[in-house]
């Protein structure tokens, strides 16, 4: 085992990560530990922009994407955390230009911005040009450019480290305890402030846009050190992933004049939102696609699916402003999308809910202490600045205020404190992990097991829910948590032992497929990315307040969950019915 | 409710992709094993599989990993060509494991698939990336500018921008460079991947580092050992015309225009 000592430690090198990085290394000695390479981080996914109001080709102000981002959420956010985000993504925004960032440019040789889904002109009136964007690659442009400034400021990356431990001692933060991949030795990481910026956790479910990587390590063993999850029900189901597969289809293209469509070739939105259209929020989209396919309006020979039409669009345009989504839907389809519909469907797409964290970045150890030195900024974090369903574009801008944001709390903490003492044994509950799982000689496999547990998230925890499906999800977690028990991998190495960490990841997703269902069959109510078919509508007298999980731990060693709730910060927003 | 306002239109490419019940194909993935903790020398394994010839070489990856064998090692991250982790040799060329369908590499014979060329094999299909990512940290990859920041964004027109569009869509997945034949003899050769990241920043109009990665690049070890070959052109899942880039690398150090 070998011990390192840094002042910071920031864990996950995706958009949140480094841009915490870059303010961290720059007031700190900092350490990002990643259990990828930075560049492969999930960040690099995300296609169609990122909303500030620039106001750079029409009216606009933050006040109006406040508005957005509160109603978007379904008036589950809290909107102190709204204004900041909204008010300072305009030099998020310019910051990442100064860095480098190759955005597309309007005539005059502005950034150029675009329409997307939920953000409108002066609440509600139209769709505005709000999304400053790369072509379809913002991710990837926010990705490399922040991997580059990292590289120019000389951040000291871990690649290939994951985490699997945090250390409290005494109530504060005394660092993190991570597996080499290369190696199999562990290591473990004094730190006066640690800055989790490990990404979601989508791979519960099948058909889903989010990395093989994506298994929610952060939050699982944030909740097992027992500190509270928050509004983990809410997961986002995004309109347009390539049918069966979930690749992500940006929201861009039905900002660029993309259609969806029914069998018949009606543009069904125009009955679900008037106003906004193909660009009301996804939630609505989403459930909108749905209940055209159970009403047999789907396409195909199953009915299974409806089509982003595109077709309408000059192929200049596509090749300008689209080309990866096009291109995705060459390779992957063999369709032509100049003159084909996409078939697509809705996937499993994001995370709103999190480690609950204030806008400082500082982790809740409860409603209203946090644990001293522990941060989280981007999806693994709830601000909560989505509450019940994300707009588009607010994920890239979330990584980049409050990555910042976090990177500079945490640097500050670290130069004023002493290190925390670690724990006695600081590495045992990872060694006990890691030799249990390489020792076992259970037969449960850990690719059976994931298969069971996406199908079941798939058909009762995704866009509808109800009471008894949700109850037969939780059945099928609990099963399959008990045949956990008992897997077995197969490589018993030491170098690169990626059979192991798959079993790990299996293990972080259980727990929080358990805490999504959990605190899904508790909110009766419909609001947001959670639509309740027994409680169709919202109830903002019993349920417009955070979900807090907790893991509790019997003497047996058995585990339950106990929720708790927390209210929503309110300011300028009283909530109304939300209609796009 | 509205009328219908086009007719879906509707060709024999998108009806085959709609297509319900799928013709299983059985096929050979021949994988170049490598574990020095269990034998010295690389092993080439034969693998069985039965899958829809639409899915991709990761998918059948995945299957022997999950079904077949637990020990076999690669790296994967998104699974649809943009995270750049899963560059492999598939049948003799370095493509993404991810973005190549099954049906593309005539799965009639067996599929072989062995770790990239040219850096060292640690495990299966993973090499060490260091040498790799140490060639890309020495073209400096990082927007240099001088003088005051302006309040606002720079500006940038539309024709600017387009200057150096293509080689942005980078993803470091080191499929190019391990294609060099002057990279597999020389380890010391910068390699395409790396003056694609220099072009990115020399030929953006706000950058003023140009000069800087120039000289970087006219080293012994720069632009002028790439023999135009063409294979990192062939090799780049993103479509960038890697070889054109050098070219122009080459020709702006000629001229010292940019």
């Amino acid at each position: 085992m070998q011990i390192h000592k840094y002042d910071t430690v920031i864990v996950g090198a995706g958009g949140a990560g480094m841009r915490a990085a870059i303010e961290s290394t720059q007031r700190s000695r900092t350490a990002v530990l990643t259990k990828l390479y930075p560049t492969r981080s999930h960040t690099g996914a995300a296609q169609g922009g990122m909303c500030a109001a620039l106001a750079n080709v029409e009216e606009d102000n933050w006040e109006w994407h406040t508005f957005d981002t509160v109603k978007g959420g379904d008036y589950l956010v809290d909107q102190d955390a709204a204004e900041i985000m909204c008010k300072e993504a305009i030099d998020a925004v310019l910051d990442l230009e100064k860095m480098g960032l190759p955005f597309s440019r309007t005539e005059a040789g502005r950034i150029d911005q675009r329409r997307f889904g939920g953000h409108t002109r002066n609440h509600g009136e139209a769709a505005v040009r709000r999304s400053c964007y790369a072509a379809d690659r913002t991710g990837h442009m926010i990705l490399q450019t922040l991997f580059q400034n990292c590289v120019k400021h000389g951040v000291e990356f871990f690649n290939e480290f994951y985490v699997l431990d945090l250390l409290i001692n005494d109530g504060k933060t005394a660092g993190v305890v991570a597996y080499e991949l290369a190696t199999g030795e562990i290591h473990v990481f004094q730190a006066k402030s640690v800055v989790f910026a490990s990404g979601g956790t989508g791979k519960f479910f099948k058909v889903t846009s989010n990395a093989h990587t994506l298994t929610g390590d952060g939050q699982a063993l944030v909740y097992r050190r027992g500190l509270p999850l928050e509004d983990m029900e809410f997961f986002q189901f995004h309109p347009t992933g390539i049918w069966r597969m979930g690749i992500l289809l940006t929201e861009g293209a039905r900002g660029e004049g993309g259609i969806l469509r029914n069998k018949d070739g009606e543009r069904f939105m125009e009955r679900y939102a008037p106003v906004m259209k193909d660009l009301a929020s996804r939630d609505v989209c989403s459930r909108a696609i749905y209940t055209e396919i159970r009403e047999g309006r789907g396409c195909g020979p199953e009915g299974d699916h409806v089509y982003l039409d595109l077709t309408h669009l000059p192929p200049e345009q596509l090749d300008a402003k689209l080309p990866d989504i096009t291109e995705f839907a060459r390779t992957y389809l063999g369709i032509e999308p100049y003159t084909d519909p996409i078939p697509i469907q809705p996937t499993a797409h994001y995370a709103m809910g999190g480690i609950p964290t204030n806008v400082e970045g500082e982790v809740l150890r409860n409603n209203t202490d946090v644990v001293p030195g522990l941060y989280a900024a981007g999806e693994v974090a709830c601000v909560s600045v989505h509450g019940a369903n994300r707009l588009g574009t607010n994920s890239l801008l979330d990584i980049n205020v409050f990555g910042k944001r976090a990177g500079i709390a945490a640097a500050n903490y670290s130069s004023t404190v002493d290190y925390t003492p670690l724990p006695e044994n600081p590495a045992e509950k990872v060694q006990a992990l890691v030799d249990g799982l390489r020792d076992s000689t259970g037969t449960e496999s850990v690719a059976q097991i994931r298969k069971e547990l996406q199908e079941t998230m798939d058909v009762n925890a995704m866009v509808y829910r109800t009471g008894a499906t949700l109850k037969q999800a939780s059945e099928d977690i609990a099963a399959l948590r008990e045949r956990y028990k008992h897997v077995a991998i197969m490589d018993k190495g030491f170098r690169y032992n990626t059979d192991l960490l798959e079993a790990v990841e299996l293990g972080n997703l259980l727990d929080l497929a358990e805490v999504l269902v959990v605190s899904a069959l508790a909110r009766e109510e419909s609001r947001g990315g959670h639509f309740r078919e027994d409680f169709p509508t919202r109830d903002d007298v019993k349920f417009m307040q955070h979900t807090m999980a907790y893991q509790e731990v019997a003497d047996d060693g058995s585990t339950s969950i106990r929720l708790d709730y927390k209210p929503v910060v309110t300011t300028r927003y009283q909530p109304m019915e939300r209609k796009y | 409710m509205s009328a219908p306002t086009i007719d879906a239109p509707h060709s024999a490419a998108l009806d085959a992709a709609e297509a319900g019940g799928v013709q299983m194909i059985t096929f050979t993935l021949r994988i170049r094993r490598f574990n020095p903790e269990e034998h010295p020398e690389p092993v080439w394994v034969d693998y069985q599989l039965t899958m829809d010839p639409k899915e991709r070489v990761l998918d059948a990856l995945n299957k022997v990993k999950w079904e077949q064998d637990g020990t076999l090692t690669y790296r994967r991250s998104c699974a649809h060509g943009i995270c750049g982790s899963d560059a492999m040799r598939i049948n003799g060329r370095n493509r993404l494991a991810c973005k190549t369908l099954l049906k593309d590499v005539n799965p009639e014979k067996p599929i072989t698939i062995e770790a990239i060329k040219g850096l060292a094999v640690l495990k299966d299909l993973v090499v060490d990336m260091d040498p790799f990512f140490q060639a890309y940290k020495d073209v400096m990859p990082f927007l240099i500018s001088n003088g005051n920041e302006p309040t606002r964004e720079r500006l940038q027109s539309a024709e600017d921008r387009e200057r150096f569009d293509d080689t942005t869509k980078c993803i470091l997945c080191a499929a190019c460079t391990s294609s060099c034949p002057v990279f597999w003899n020389d380890g010391q050769y910068f390699g395409p991947a790396a003056i694609v990241n220099a072009h990115r920043f020399i030929f953006d109009s706000r950058d003023e580092g140009a000069e800087q990665r120039l000289e970087i690049l006219n080293d012994r070890e720069g632009v002028w050992r790439c023999r135009t070959t063409f294979n990192c052109s062939e090799a780049c899942p993103r479509g960038i015309e890697v070889t054109k880039a050098i070219q122009e690398v080459k020709r702006a150090l000629v001229t010292r225009r940019f």
